[in-house]
């Protein structure tokens, strides 16, 4: 099938990611409805399930190489410092270690687009980098850490962010506290002063939503290893290709030279989407000792460093008529990004959710002295829809409304920010049969709190809306050996999410052959066609029709061998079930094996691509999440007794790992809701909470019953998949429900999060 | 802790005693790396053994008997990963937070990460790597593919192993007993649910 080189247009956030890539110049044949497949849609087990259990599969945790050094980091114990001095004499003298790397014996190397250096003098943060050591083991490498000498300039501190953005804040970098792409970033829709005036109500309110840390049980690791001048990194990402890039250019050695593989990795939600620092630290190790280096960082510094959900203030106004229609959206938030710059806003849920012409938003982004935030499991939706989602429930109650009445009221038909329609959006759907699953009916309670005794229950829901949906460019490619076997290569990866598995699903759909016969190999950027980073619920949506096109080459290439060893033209011919057949006499016949063998192949090779976006219309996945709650009033907990998720997310593809990712997410958002906080002492500037022991994440007893319902087919716009991406749905309107159903059973509205009994006892007994 | 530890060279408290410190803190044995030093001119290219340690230790790790020379501070699942390479068994925390690391001695879930490698001389380990039947599957392996109680897998064998040992005590556990056993292993994916249908499948096909 040919290709052609096209404009591939995202919207995403408020920017239009324009990219050139090379997709299938007709439109593939989509998919059929799941009923009439055979393996979409079904729910197989993993096909990388036995390396799982069984103990074998090799995470970059567990890779061992020959002769391997050990390094560990050096980390500020300040919040905020200068480097006067480092020392390393008593810690090289251990027996054991090999090397240490610091600002006074690396060239500078930019880090962060240019914001701070590999090893930077200024420290921003508790957990900054200063040193790296390489020692016979990790052990020796840990015990040198505490023999480094630091003198340091201690300076003073900011670790929140509304005392950052004051005139007389220490500053952290030459252009102040706030940064330069959002001081404040603005939107404006309509004429909101006009919007308010028109309003019978106005509701006003403010949230706040706390910093929580992804923690992925596996820590952030590599093992790097050169052989001459060509360095091969085993990496626990999220990017393969990501981190190929990134080290290339820290080390100014061309992306040939570097191979970044990455076969299983313990968990990343966003944490481990670009190269870290420790990857190159290791690599400059690992040329200066002429040996291989594994690096670890432990679980304290994965609460310091490595990322986490920035947290927010959010001020919001709703104006609406008796009527129920929405006149103005407003909304004023901070959120603190850390010591380096990145996104921090979540005004998306607000801009997208509901029909309202006119909306005004304005956005700060604030550094302060702590890690900087990273994308975590759809950053910013999450903050935004709880807030968002409160006020929405907040505006129905106040004009008497059904909270779902008064959404449908407002419904979007068309996305409000571009003005044009989505291909499709089956919110509605949604509402309808998550309402009938938790039985909203019986169970709301008319008035919040009502029930009786000092033991609530009452049931909330909040919407959902989501990017996802992929886009080019993504490959696979596709072989066929001469037994009717298949191998699907792909420079993806799967972080969890079942990739492996769904990809053998669509080859084995197309070919029409057994799962089982299929072998999917993934993350290993000198071996396979480039594949998109695992983010964004980008992969199955991305990478799916690649895998599709690539087998239906393979079909051409069969078809047409058989036309030549059978002597029937092509359209006379029939595939079913890996052979093909003479529509005329089936007698004339040909396997796939025959035909790669009698046409004197060894291997059929494709690769396949993914198809452009369809331009004019907005791609989205939704969803409605609903909670049912009980609620201790006397010791002010929170239980989460049902958890009902309807969604609109296109094909399912493997019901059973979709099922899981939804649980996961579910019970992550409940971790959001009631659990999780990352709490910093505001006068020393450190962090609290750095052992899972006091950050809290929920255990199998925190998980409720969870029922998911699909709602979609394959949106054959999006591809002839037609899958949009499950992955961050799942957890963004978890937390929206939870405080929605806890205002429900109780009459208590929660405006900060976690709800943690003692929010919950200081409104009951209104302290504070 | 039971005083089994006849094989040893040097008990552990005894040890401690000449070293005259702590366990968690101090573990530096400055003797042992200038021996090491010594080795490491030998043969430039090994990282020596005395490295490891000197005190020797003596263990069944699934059903195959080790001596291996550990440091007083070596834990269990250091002697496990790094010495053994049964890397099967995961750190997580290395803390006893999360259960990544748990293992099953005398039929019992113990996080390996807070077990002293001297404290596990003479006992019999079983790992995840011990549940395998050449390359055949546990059924409680079996049960975690069949319900998916799994998604990046880097907390399963942890999971799998409390479900094990679960399992050994208990054959026909109900829905709390099953979410008491495994609340000491934290699963940030949050397979949970499908973890719980894994553990009643383990029981029923350890039955069938
Ligand atoms: S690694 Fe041992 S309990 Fe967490
Ligand atoms: S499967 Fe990823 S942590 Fe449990």
């Amino acid at each position: 099938m040919s290709r052609k080189v096209i404009k591939s247009v995202t919207n995403l956030y408020d920017k239009k990611i324009e990219r050139l890539a090379e997709v299938p110049d007709e439109k593939l044949p989509p998919l059929k409805n799941n009923k009439e497949l055979k393996y979409i849609g079904r729910g197989i087990s993993r096909i990388d399930g036995y390396d799982k259990v069984s103990g074998t599969a090799v995470f970059t945790f567990d890779k061992i190489l020959k002769n391997m050094a050990h390094a560990r980091i050096l980390r500020c114990p300040h919040p905020h410092a200068k480097i006067r001095k480092i020392d390393i004499t008593k810690a090289m003298n251990i027996k054991g270690v090999i090397d240490i790397i610091t600002k006074d014996n690396t060239e500078k190397i930019d880090w962060y687009d240019g914001d701070t250096f590999i090893f930077d003098e200024h420290l921003r943060y508790q957990g900054d980098e200063i040193a790296c050591v390489a020692a016979e083991n990790e052990v020796i490498a840990s015990m040198a850490l505490k023999k480094i000498e630091v003198e340091y300039e201690i300076l003073s501190h900011v670790t929140d962010k509304m005392t950052a953005v004051k005139e007389d804040a220490p500053k952290l970098y030459d252009w102040g506290n706030i940064s330069p792409d959002a001081n404040p970033a603005k939107y404006n829709r309509g004429d909101y002063e006009q919007g308010l005036k028109n309003a019978d109500q106005i509701i006003e309110e403010e949230y706040n939503t706390q910093f929580v840390i992804h923690n992925p049980t596996e820590v952030h690791c590599s093992t790097v290893d050169w052989n001459g001048d060509h360095l091969t990194i085993w990496d626990s990402t999220q990017g393969i290709f990501a981190v190929r890039n990134s080290v290339a250019a820290a080390l100014k050695i061309p992306q040939n030279k570097i191979t970044v593989i990455k076969k299983y990795m313990g968990g990343g939600f966003g944490a481990k989407l670009e190269a870290g620092k420790y990857t190159v630290m290791a690599a400059l190790l690992a040329k200066r000792i002429g040996r291989p280096v594994r690096i670890t960082i432990d679980r304290k510094e994965m609460n310091l460093a490595v990322g986490n959900r920035p947290d927010s203030y959010q001020r919001l106004t709703v104006g609406v008529k008796n009527d129920g229609t929405l006149t103005a959206l407003g909304m004023t938030m901070y959120g603190a990004m850390g010591a380096h710059r990145d996104g921090a806003g979540c005004q998306w849920p607000l801009r997208s959710l509901y029909k309202c012409p006119n909306v005004k938003v304005e956005e700060y982004h604030v550094a302060i002295n702590t890690g900087r935030s990273r994308p975590f499991r759809a950053p910013g939706h999450v903050q935004g829809t709880f807030a968002f989602e409160s006020i929405i429930d907040m505006a129905a109650e106040k004009i008497g409304m059904d909270p779902i009445e008064f959404r449908l009221k407002n419904y979007a038909e068309v996305e409000a920010n571009w003005e044009i329609p989505w291909t499709t959006k089956l919110l509605k759907e949604c509402y309808k049969q998550g309402a009938e699953a938790i039985n909203w009916k019986s169970k709301r309670n008319k008035k919040a709190g009502e029930g009786k005794g000092p033991v609530k229950r009452g049931v909330g829901m909040a919407s959902q809306i989501w990017w996802g949906t992929g886009g080019p460019p993504a490959y696979a490619t596709v072989k066929l050996n001469r037994d009717g076997s298949v191998h699907v290569l792909s420079g993806t990866q799967d972080i969890g999410c079942g990739t492996y598995t769904i990809l053998a699903q669509v080859a084995a759909e197309v070919l029409e052959i057994p799962v089982e016969r299929i072998t999917v190999s993934l993350g290993n950027t000198d071996e396979h066609p480039y594949g998109p980073s695992s983010g964004g619920s980008m992969t199955a949506s991305s990478v799916t029709p690649a895998v599709y096109d690539g087998a239906l080459q393979i079909k051409a290439k069969l078809m047409s061998g058989a036309s030549a060893l059978l002597g029937v033209r092509e359209d006379n011919l029939v595939y079913s079930q890996g052979v093909i057949y003479s529509k005329d006499d089936k007698n004339k016949k040909k396997s796939i094996q025959e035909v790669v063998r009698e046409t004197h192949e060894q291997i059929l090779v494709a690769t396949g691509a993914r198809n452009a976006r369809p331009q004019g219309v907005m791609l989205n996945s939704f969803g409605a999440q609903f909670a049912e709650v009980e609620v201790n009033l006397e010791t002010g907990k929170v239980k989460v007794l049902k958890i009902v998720a309807a969604h609109d997310i296109g094909r399912t593809i493997n019901r059973k790992l979709l099922e899981n990712q939804f649980h996961g997410g579910i019970i992550q958002g409940i971790g959001y809701a009631l659990l999780e906080e990352r709490v910093i002492d505001h006068y020393t500037g450190k962090v609290l909470t750095t052992n899972l022991h006091n950050y809290k994440m929920p255990t199998i007893k925190d998980a409720p019953e969870i029922e998911v319902i699909i709602v979609s087919e394959g949106d054959d716009q999006i591809s002839a998949i037609g899958a949009k991406g499950i992955g961050e749905p799942a957890i963004i309107p978890t937390a929206g429900a939870i405080a929605n159903a806890v205002y429900n059973a109780t009459g208590v509205r929660i405006r900060t999060l976690p709800i943690t009994p003692d929010k919950i006892l200081n409104q009951v007994y209104n302290i504070g | 802790m039971k005083e089994e530890k006849e094989k040893k060279e040097i008990s552990r408290r005894e040890f401690l005693g000449k070293a005259g410190t702590g366990v968690a803190g101090s573990y530096f044995i400055l003797s042992s790396l200038k021996q090491a030093e010594a080795v490491a001119k030998e043969n430039p290219l090994q990282p020596p053994e005395t490295y490891f340690g000197n005190i020797q230790v003596q263990l069944t790790v699934n059903g195959v008997k080790h001596k291996v020379r550990v440091h007083t501070n070596t834990t269990l699942v250091e002697l496990l990963r790094d010495r053994l390479s049964l890397t099967g068994t995961k750190v997580v925390c290395n803390h006893g937070e999360c259960g990544g690391c748990t293992v099953v001695i005398d039929k019992k879930a113990v996080y390996s990460c807070q077990m002293l490698a001297l404290d596990a001389d003479g006992k019999d380990v079983t790992t995840i790597e011990g549940l395998l039947k050449g390359e055949e599957l546990h059924k409680v392996q079996q049960a975690f593919i069949d319900k998916d109680g799994l998604q990046c897998g880097f907390c399963t064998p942890g999971q799998i192993m409390s479900a094990y040992a679960l399992l050994l005590n208990n054959p026909d556990p109900s829905e709390e007993e099953i979410k008491t056993a495994m609340a000491g292993n934290i699963c940030r994916c949050s397979a949970y649910p499908k973890i719980k249908e894994s553990v009643a499948e383990a029981a029923r096909l350890l039955k069938a």
